[in-house]
């Protein structure tokens, strides 16, 4: 699905990491460790395409990412420190406008991804009402609706309460076992039912 | 994934409309900032005539360069809220990584912006016009310019609001990059009204005032589209 190879990153002068390859293909879970600031989520808006400040290869089912970006996107989907949720809206049109983008509308489905995440009752009560925990729920419940088959996940537990990370993490695995691909980074000791894959970045940095 | 029937695949019209109706109901939450910029309007205009001489001839002589660049100052004033939330909470990487043609996406960002702060601006111009004093005939060139000019100083500020967004207060930075390339807008369409008032046809400036629209319109984007993506990297 998405490989990398030799990708190099430095900030103010740091390198973050080198030489990193990697390929995730259908069904697998990849994990990228590393203590703060070791570049993580650098990592991931490189492999989304939110920054483009690194050296190496990216390619996307093969092609490289920048001749086929657009198909990238519609099969990737992304989920950063920020929940990409407007406060001023209720959770039914937030998710519409995502649907939107990803070039469909289907209040149904909306409805439905709403309920599995435990948010029927808020579907209409401004995201500025809700608790962070809440929030988070409302972005995770772009997952889906995206329609993506690579998912990559900055954090994606945080504010989450332990049945809510329980159920996310099962979703992951299903996500795997059903050719979906996770690239996820987290702190949280991670319990999934499916095989597990990690980067560490403590041990890619300069030595 | 389940993919139930009721599920209907949009064009890029139907997303296109999205985005609009989504800014429309943002903007239109937060209140503040339509009523903030008009406010900042009618006050500044109406200072005029209280801080100068109270008489018609020479208000009506000094009216459409007031009214111009009051109207231009109120504008960029409501751009500070176009990209400041989406920013804040993570919407403009979700647009960034749509799979949606985002040139497109912008452009009807800023017209949905355009139409609740430069269109009421435009239509609360002929009381602040009568306010100055302004004879009967310099009406018309006076709205047809703003109403050509305030889209174009909106696509204008959108590009220094897309490159200052990332940082805390990007008001003198903003008014620094904006204001020179506001100019020519301002000049043309302050002119419209001179020359009228000087009984000389305004078509000419009006039609140059329709092509700086035009320019903008296919170009900005880009630039504000590249902006972004620089303030979110």
């Amino acid at each position: 699905m998405l490989s990398a190879s030799g990708l190099y990153c430095e900030r103010d002068e740091r390198v973050l990491f080198s030489r990193l390859d990697f390929d995730i293909s259908a069904g697998r879970v990849l994990q990228i460790q590393g203590s703060n600031g070791s570049g993580k989520t650098t990592l991931l808006r490189i492999l989304c395409g939110l920054n483009a400040d690194y050296e190496g290869e990216l390619r996307w089912e093969g092609k490289l990412i920048n001749a086929t970006v657009e198909h990238f996107r519609a099969g990737m989907f992304y989920l950063g420190h920020s929940p990409g949720i407007n406060k001023a809206l209720t959770p039914m049109q937030n998710l519409r406008w995502f649907c939107a983008n990803r070039g469909f509308a289907d209040d149904a489905a909306i409805i439905a991804a709403l309920e599995e995440f435990g948010l029927s009752v808020y579907r209409d009560i401004p995201c500025f009402q809700m608790s962070a925990g809440q929030q988070r729920r409302v972005s995770l419940a772009r997952l889906p609706l995206s329609g993506a088959s690579l998912w990559i996940l900055d954090e994606p537990f945080t504010a989450l309460d332990r049945r809510a990370v329980a159920d996310l993490e099962a979703r992951i695995a299903e996500h795997a076992s059903s050719g979906g691909a996770v690239i996820l980074t987290t702190h949280h000791p991670l319990q999934l039912s499916c095989a597990l894959e990690i980067i560490n970045l403590d041990e890619r940095g300069p030595q | 994934m389940n993919l139930s029937g009721s599920r209907q695949t949009l064009g890029t019209g139907a997303s296109l409309a999205a985005t609009l109706q989504r800014e429309l109901l943002i903007i239109l939450r937060s209140p503040g900032d339509i009523v903030n910029p008009l406010m900042f309007y009618v006050i500044a205009v109406s200072l005029f005539p209280l801080g100068g001489q109270a008489d018609a001839e020479w208000l009506s002589g000094i009216a459409a360069g007031v009214i111009w660049v009051t109207a231009l100052l109120a504008v960029m004033l409501s751009m500070e809220s176009l990209f400041r939330s989406d920013y804040e909470d993570g919407s403009l990487e979700q647009l960034l990584l749509s799979p949606q043609p985002l040139y497109f996406h912008l452009l009807v960002k800023v017209l949905g912006h355009w139409l609740l702060t430069g269109l009421p601006l435009v239509l609360l111009t002929p009381v602040l016009a009568m306010m100055l004093a302004l004879p009967g005939e310099a009406y018309w060139p006076l709205l047809l310019g703003l109403l050509l000019g305030t889209p174009t100083l909106n696509l204008i500020g959108a590009i220094g609001m897309a490159l200052t967004v990332g940082l805390k207060r990007s008001g003198v930075l903003l008014a620094v990059l904006v204001l020179p390339l506001s100019i020519p807008v301002l000049v043309f369409g302050s002119g419209m009204v001179q020359t009228t008032l000087n009984g000389l046809p305004y078509t000419g400036l009006a039609a140059v005032l329709g092509a700086l629209l035009v320019m903008t319109v296919s170009l900005a984007p880009l630039a504000i589209g590249a902006a972004l993506r620089i303030s979110v990297n």
